[in-house]
């Protein structure tokens, strides 16, 4: 212990330099990823730089990954997983959808219908979870199940169809899609205005996570439930809340997506909630919770969409893609561990 | 142990004129078929230190989990200032302005030493979505009190996991400190610590006990607990083997009823038998039980 080291503490100090209280940051990582996946795809192609390239590859990160990984990123730091956020995003536009265009309900109304529902279906996975106290793992992979069935049976249900469309028809339409699904046309390229949705949610994620209550929590709560529940931590109503602010963003991402194009899939989210997670870890959340970044999720999701657009425009067979993602996937989880320990290394 | 009286601390008026501030009468906490703890009673008066006394397993950890609202007795109450109290969870207790510093610490490895000091009592400024933890005064306010410790911080951003087991001890212990606004609980605080930082521990609760808080100072070592305990609670495998005002007590006595008196001298003379060094380790602890016998 230090009672006798006043004098020698200063030099103490001295031992954290300026890299590895970078290293120690868990998003530290996934710029150094971002910068060297930028780096070579504009030497594999000049395309890749250009206005409309820049635009298509932010368009990939944005939505549905960049915007949904923030959630799913505090959501892994309070220590769970959503199996179903990929599928809830599909809920919720096609909630949307049907209400409006087969049932004839207001747009509005119809908005508000959709997120009441997908803060329900938030509230029951993290009600469950804290219940139950199984791992959020296989509740969320039963919601996700239930979800995807749901989907599809119902969307057949109403519409005959795997799709639900025609919410262009819908009155008020153009104003809600200039909102959520408008564009903006810089140096030739039309950038789809999500990527500042993308930008304004990564920003507000990150403040809440960093400098409020509810974000020490957070990280709490992930990193040892039952030491916060005995200094006063509301943990189950954080888990709850984290669940419930997942579903919120699966519900502005389902309904960007059909504003945007007046239609979505049945099918649609089905594999994307592993994206998200991918997103996650490679932006230095821990697996097990308690440590992690909504920015370096975000720069995940960037990684992806670069990725992605990259393989395009170097001229590769796109089915190199998920290979890419693997391997960075693997690196990612190999340097977070690696972070840890040397952020965790003792001085005893 | 021949003339030490049992005082049974039931609702029977004492000498003092006011209500203690915790009296806990009679509880029992079962975990399935294990009874933890049957029938224990004590009290805590403010200003005073209670000491609770036991072997590994003996139910002084269920105890203080009872008191701090982790677990709810079975049976028996818990009364506060004469009024019954319920805990129904930890940060109702804090709220009652009783703190603990749990066995296990109860502090995030991965949480840097600021945040885990203020978790769970954060302090906020800014008003409506704006409301934030208020950091600079989180550290400020861990500094110093941790240097009021005689624990020089060199970094209060540094993950509470990459300090010594001492140092975190420190950091539980003086967060307690900070906000047990009536009763600081300490569950064996001194055993993971070296001869030196025990004594500041025990400065600690002296200087609590002095400050007119009450403790509840939980330990297996009777030479730690008698020069600061003005009441002693011992324990053995659940049940109570008597709850003693400082008068009515001894050190030896208290280190004799706590060894189990003739199962200590069996142990002695099984370790002299032994090799040469767990040999000198019997011959002293006959010595002690010889002298304390
Ligand atoms: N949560 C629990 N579930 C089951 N048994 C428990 C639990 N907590 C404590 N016990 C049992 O109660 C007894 C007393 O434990 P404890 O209070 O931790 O003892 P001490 O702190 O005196 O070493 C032990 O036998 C222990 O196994
Ligand atoms: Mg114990």
């Amino acid at each position: 212990m230090t009672t006798a080291t006043a004098t020698r503490g200063d030099e103490r100090i001295a031992h954290v330099g300026l890299l590895r209280r970078q290293l120690v940051k868990p998003e530290f990582g996934a710029l150094v990823g971002a910068l060297v996946i930028f780096v070579f795809f504009w030497t594999q192609s000049s395309v890749f730089v250009s206005s409309a390239g820049v635009a298509n590859w932010l368009d990939a990160a944005s939505i549905p990954f960049g915007i949904m990984a923030v959630p799913v990123a505090m959501l892994m730091i309070g220590g769970h997983f959503d199996l179903s956020a990929g599928v809830q995003v599909a809920t919720a536009g096609l909630a949307t959808g049907i209400m409006t265009t087969y049932w004839g309900l207001n747009v509005y109304a119809s908005l508000v219908v959709s997120l009441l529902l997908m803060l329900a279906i938030g509230f029951v996975n993290g009600y469950l979870v804290t219940r139950t106290g199984l791992p959020s793992f296989i509740i969320t992979l039963g919601m996700f199940l239930g979800l995807q069935g749901v989907n599809i049976g119902a969307t057949k249900q109403v519409t005959n169809k795997v799709t639900v469309d025609n919410l262009n028809l819908v009155p008020g339409y153009q104003f809600l899609k200039d909102v959520v699904g408008s564009t903006i046309t810089i140096g030739g390229g039309q950038f789809p205005i999500a990527i500042l949705w993308w930008v304004l949610f990564t920003a507000i994620g990150s403040w809440v996570l960093l400098k409020t209550r509810f974000g020490n929590w957070t990280f709490a709560t992930g990193g040892d439930p039952n030491a916060s529940k005995n200094v006063g931590v509301p943990t189950n109503r954080t888990t709850i809340a984290l669940f419930m602010i997942t579903s919120a963003m699966a519900w502005f991402v389902g309904n960007t997506l059909i504003l945007r194009s007046g239609s979505l899939q049945a099918q649609f989210g089905v594999g994307t909630e592993l994206i998200f997670i991918v997103a996650a870890v490679i932006g230095g959340c821990l697996l097990t919770g308690g440590y992690g970044s909504v920015i370096g999720a975000s720069v995940g999701a960037l990684i992806f969409g670069m990725t992605q657009q990259g393989i395009v425009y170097a001229g590769w067979d796109s089915d190199w893609f998920k290979l890419f993602v693997g391997v960075m996937l693997l690196l990612a989880v190999l340097a977070n561990q690696f972070v840890r320990r040397y952020a965790e290394q003792s001085r005893r | 142990m021949a003339d030490i009286e049992v005082t049974e601390d039931k609702a029977a008026p004492r000498n003092d004129t006011d209500a203690p501030l915790l009296e806990i009468r009679g509880v029992t906490k079962a975990f399935g078929s294990v009874i933890s703890l049957a029938d224990i009673s004590t009290t805590v008066r403010a200003g005073q230190v209670t000491c609770v006394l036991g072997d590994n397993g003996a139910g002084k950890s269920t105890f203080i989990k009872l008191l701090s609202g982790v677990y709810r007795p079975d049976q028996g109450e818990l009364l506060m200032d004469g009024e019954p109290v319920r805990f129904g969870t930890p940060r109702e207790a804090l709220d009652a302005g009783i703190a603990t510093v749990f066995q296990d610490l109860a502090v995030v490895p991965l949480m840097s030493i600021w945040r885990n000091f203020f978790l769970g009592s954060e302090p906020t400024k800014g008003r409506g979505p704006l409301r934030r933890f208020d950091a600079e005064k989180a550290k400020q306010i861990t500094r110093s009190e941790m240097a009021d410790m005689g624990i020089d911080i060199r970094d209060v951003d540094q993950p509470v996991g990459t300090l010594s087991g001492g140092e975190r001890q420190s950091v539980a212990i003086a967060r307690a400190v900070h906000f047990g606004a009536r009763l600081l609980i300490l569950d064996e605080p001194t055993s993971a610590l070296g001869v030196k930082q025990a004594g500041v521990v025990l400065k600690y609760i002296v200087q609590a006990r002095d400050k007119g808080l009450g403790v509840i100072f939980i330990t297996h070592n009777p030479h730690h607990a008698y020069p600061v305990g003005d009441r002693f609670l011992l324990l053995k495998r659940g049940k109570s083997l008597g709850d003693f005002a400082k008068s009515e007590i001894s050190l030896p006595e208290l280190t004799r009823l706590m060894a189990g008196g003739a199962e200590l001298e069996q142990l002695a003379h099984e370790l002299e038998r032994e090799g040469d060094k767990s040999g000198a380790l019997g011959r002293e602890l006959l010595e002690d039980t010889k002298t304390l016998g």
